[in-house]
């Protein structure tokens, strides 16, 4: 089948334009950050003033501004939705934040279909579209929990790692159209890679969670520590209830990734499971997913402890993105750079 | 189970006897084995332990790169080979970490197992005093009485275990509890894991693969023993003798490629035979493709890969003719660059000693679509397009009656170093041309043949791991999705036909979410008319 160049020069640009996006979102929630840092210096002088506790609806109104009355205030419930405004500028920040994470979104989500239909086959047969479609989730994952959740504040360091991975996929590893080879072409190619981009593009999302629960956790411990950032992170349960809800979403559908690989191995490659390096370091990923739910109904495992496992297991999907890609060679290095 | 043994007083009792000692040991080993604690720290000695495998050849998957590897690493390598690095996967530490956690895994299992059919006859606990307290509270005075309120609440409740109870003062409760299905699924889901790691170790001891090169022009290969095959690797208790009867016939092997050289589809067109067929002699079509392998009698046959096997007629001073097309192995997996080795016996000559002083080898590349650099042969494509081969041709004595078993691919160099086998010619040849050696053999390069390479693959229990995968994904989406919960109601009469209503609710769980469900229940039984006391939803939208 023919690649059709001109939508993958169309896809390629979405691509570019979405990343360039992602980037100028970025800085305004950095903005809505540097902002509120000084609205949350002036709820911290307020402190004493009785809040109005908000009942809690289900839209999404409610102000950044949560996490900063949780970090600070000690005697007000963690991340009850406490409505007064700390800065109108900083909102707006947030506000053109989100707005163009969406718009991001849109091209990003065009990028990967302009692709397929370019190519004629599921858009992430090689590493560059893998990180398009991981990244894709991770960002789509973050716009789920911003909904229920009142963390707009911590958006940048979310879309930031989305960056610099799409960064990488579109300049390193950037790969031109093509068909696959033979054995890429089943349709567990479909479910098996698209499972495993949609369950590592979910973990990003708890593990950026976690490294902002240590950092919450440490400054709990010595305030003098980490105080440009716990001023502005949301209390660590938030955190911790983020992280743990997204993991316990993503888990299962690594797990399915994992198993359909394997009914897939055992049609392409004579074997369900061989040790192959992806294949181990899949079941290492696994195992340490599994230690972290298991962490957290073991007493003295929750809170750190299980912030670290899930940072680690976050660490190992990266590693095998990368370090065993392009590193070692096994069944899985198909020429997936040019 | 839950770590918090320290089996201490056990200890303190048991101490007197060497026996006694004894088994306070072992009972205490138990316990701490099947601990919680001992499971995650022995799971994360799992994955460090697994971790040497993907960065270190491993010899069930590439034996030659872990020979250059201890060739390249010297004390380092030899010790790494020592400490089992090598076979990870089969090593005495990895199987030791592996088997501690199946015994924690079964030590855990068998007492959540006990308790949890007893709590399946166990009622929803007594309503607690002060439903104030719980996470999730909310309270409302109605204008109609206790029965009313039960009633309505015990139809909301439907699919929830309850239990109705009246207590001294006149209050009515409802304990109701849901979600049992969570510490369902939470069994299964080990009790799974449990059957498939049990079912990947039986798979070990009988599986077996052998890989076998054959010609596609009608060669035949039979699943009879070992011997049959070029390489095969069998599982602990596999000898070879069992092995299932089939035979496969390989016709035709077509690979279509892109104008760039990429591959784009291989097939194999092939034939066999299995069960009743081999009595009756009837071969059954089938086209073999790279993610398409045949499955007969429980075994499978795949299609690896593929290469070529240049023909090469030999015409002797006189007259005769030997055609050979022997296979030579890709050395490019890109350009399928071959190299190999075809070997002739002088005809008709029955002296030993004449004989083996006139042995010919013809070796060295083939390129499926030839480019010359110069004179130096390279391949620009996979793609049987403009074939060529460089050969040196060398006659001498191939060393073939040594009794040393010699590979297909090359000549014995030690008969080269011995000056017993030596070049007498080195020509470029395209399809169809000949060369000519000093005494009027003439040897022709005139036609190509594919070769598929194929593997049969034997193991019992494959269908179980699939099934046990399944039910563990089954049992663990019910274990993470499903939220084990309690909501209490107390109805309190307040005069005749007014009544106080108060809701309590409680997620045993750590999942968060219960606040919803619990606001909507509380909102049909309560209307709007109160606002929550507090909702408990701790920083969550819901
Ligand atoms: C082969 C090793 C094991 C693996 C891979 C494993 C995996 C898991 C996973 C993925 C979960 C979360 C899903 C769920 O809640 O059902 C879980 C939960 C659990 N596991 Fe294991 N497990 C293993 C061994 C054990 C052992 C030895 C024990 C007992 C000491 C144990 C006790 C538990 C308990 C109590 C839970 C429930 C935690 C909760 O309610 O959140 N597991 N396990």
């Amino acid at each position: 089948m023919p690649v059709n160049e001109t939508l993958s020069q169309l896809s390629d640009w979405s691509y570019g334009s979405a990343t360039a996006i992602y980037m100028l979102a970025v800085v305004l929630f950095l903005a809505q950050q540097a902002f509120g840092k000084r609205g949350a210096e002036s709820a911290a002088r307020a402190a004493e003033r009785p809040r109005t506790v908000a009942s809690a609806g289900p839209s999404d109104t409610g102000v950044g501004g949560t996490g900063v009355a949780g970090g600070t205030a000690p005697g007000s419930a963690p991340g009850s939705t406490a409505t007064r405004r700390y800065s109108g500028t900083a909102e707006r920040f947030g506000r053109m934040g989100v707005a163009l994470t969406v718009l991001g979104v849109l091209l990003h989500l065009a990028a990967l279909v302009l692709r397929g239909v370019a190519t004629s086959r599921a858009p992430w047969g090689n590493m560059y579209e893998f990180i398009m479609a991981l990244c894709l989730v991770a960002v789509v994952t973050w716009l789920v929990v911003l909904r229920k959740y009142t963390v707009r504040h911590l958006s940048a360091y979310v879309l930031l790692p989305v960056v610099v991975l799409l960064f990488l996929g579109g300049t390193l590893l950037y790969s031109t159209a093509t068909p696959v080879q033979p054995a890429l072409q089943s349709y567990w190619l479909v479910i098996h890679v698209s499972t495993a981009a949609v369950a590592s593009g979910i973990f990003l999302i708890p593990g950026v969670a976690s490294i902002g629960y240590l950092l919450q956790s440490a400054g709990e411990r010595n305030p003098a520590r980490f105080a440009a950032m716990t001023r502005v992170l949301p209390p660590k349960e938030t955190l911790d209830r983020i992280a743990y809800r997204t993991t316990v979403f993503a888990f299962p559908l690594f797990t399915f990734g994992v198993i359909a690989g394997a009914i897939w191995a055992e049609a392409a490659w004579g074997r369900f499971w061989g040790w192959d390096p992806k294949e181990t370091v899949s079941f290492i990923t696994w195992v340490i997913y599994a230690a972290y739910l298991h962490a957290r109904s073991t007493a003295g495992w929750r809170g750190d402890r299980a912030a670290v496992i899930n940072i680690l297991g976050f660490a190992v999907v990266v590693f095998n993105l990368f370090f065993i890609n392009l590193v070692i060679a096994g069944l899985h290095s198909y020429a997936q750079v040019d | 189970m839950t770590g918090q043994h320290t089996g201490a007083d056990a200890g303190q009792r048991y101490r007197g006897t060497p026996a006694r000692r004894v088994l306070a040991l072992a009972r205490n080993t138990w316990r701490g084995l099947t601990s919680m604690r001992v499971a995650l720290i022995l799971l994360f000695l799992l994955a460090v332990a697994a971790f040497p495998g993907a960065v270190l050849p491993q010899r069930m998957v590439n034996d030659a790169l872990v020979a250059e590897y201890i060739a390249d690493h010297g004390w380092w390598g030899r010790l790494l080979d020592r400490l089992q690095f090598f076979d990870v996967y089969g090593s005495v530490w990895f199987s030791a970490i592996y088997l501690l956690l199946l015994v924690s895994l079964v030590g855990c299992l068998v007492p959540r197992s006990a308790e949890y059919l007893r709590s399946m006859r166990d009622r929803p606990v007594l309503t607690p005093r002060n439903l104030r307290r719980l996470p999730h509270y909310r309270q409302a005075t109605l204008d109609v009485d206790a029965d009313e309120v039960i009633a309505r609440a015990s139809t909301r409740l439907t699919g929830w275990r309850r239990v109705e109870r009246t207590e001294p003062d006149g209050s009515r409760t409802i304990s109701a509890e849901r979600g049992y299905l969570r510490e369902t699924g939470n069994l299964v889901f080990h009790f799974a894991l449990l059957g498939l790691i049990i079912a990947f170790a039986v798979g070990h001891m009988y599986s077996y693969e052998g890989q076998v090169i054959v010609h596609a022009d009608g060669s035949e290969f039979c699943n009879s023993g070992i011997y049959a095959y070029d390489t095969f690797n069998p599982g602990l208790t596999v000898d070879g003798t069992e092995l299932t009867p089939f035979c496969v016939k390989v016709n035709d092997f077509e690979a279509d490629y892109l104008p760039n050289g990429q591959p784009e589809n291989y097939r194999a067109d092939i034939e066999y035979q299995s069960g009743e067929d081999l009595d009756t002699g009837t071969w059954r079509p089938y086209e073999l493709q790279v993610n398409h392998p045949l499955r007969t009698e429980g075994d499978r046959v795949y299609l690896l890969g593929h290469g070529f096997a240049p023909e090469f007629t030999v015409t002797f001073p006189d007259g005769q003719q030997r055609r050979q097309a022997t296979q030579w192995r890709p050395n490019d997996q890109v350009t399928l660059l071959s190299d190999g080795a075809t070997k002739f016996d002088p005809p008709g000559v029955t002296d030993a000693t004449e004989r083996r002083s006139n042995q010919i080898a013809v070796t060295g590349l083939f390129a499926p679509t030839a480019h010359f650099d110069g004179a130096v042969l390279s391949s620009a494509n996979a793609d049987l397009l403009d074939p060529a081969v460089a050969v040196d041709v060398m006659r001498g004595d191939l060393g073939i009656d040594s009794g040393y078993g010699q590979s297909i691919f090359e000549i014995d160099e030690n008969m080269v170093e011995q000056g017993k086998l030596e070049r007498v010619a080195r020509e470029n040849l395209r399809l169809g041309e000949e060369l000519e050696l000093d005494d009027g053999t003439r040897i022709a390069f005139d036609g190509v043949q594919r070769w598929a390479s194929l593997q049969v693959s034997h193991d019992p229990t494959q269908q179980w791991v699939l099934a046990f995968s399944i039910v563990m994904l089954a049992g663990l989406a019910a274990s993470l999705t499903i939220k084990r919960r309690r909501i209490w109601i107390r109805v309190t009469p307040d005069g005749g036909t007014r009544s106080v209503v108060a809701l309590g609710g409680l997620a045993r769980t750590d999942q968060a979410g219960y606040g919803e469900e619990f606001t909507r229940i509380a909102t049909e039984l309560l209307g709007d008319a109160e606002r929550p006391a507090h909702d408990g939803t701790e920083g969550e939208r819901s």
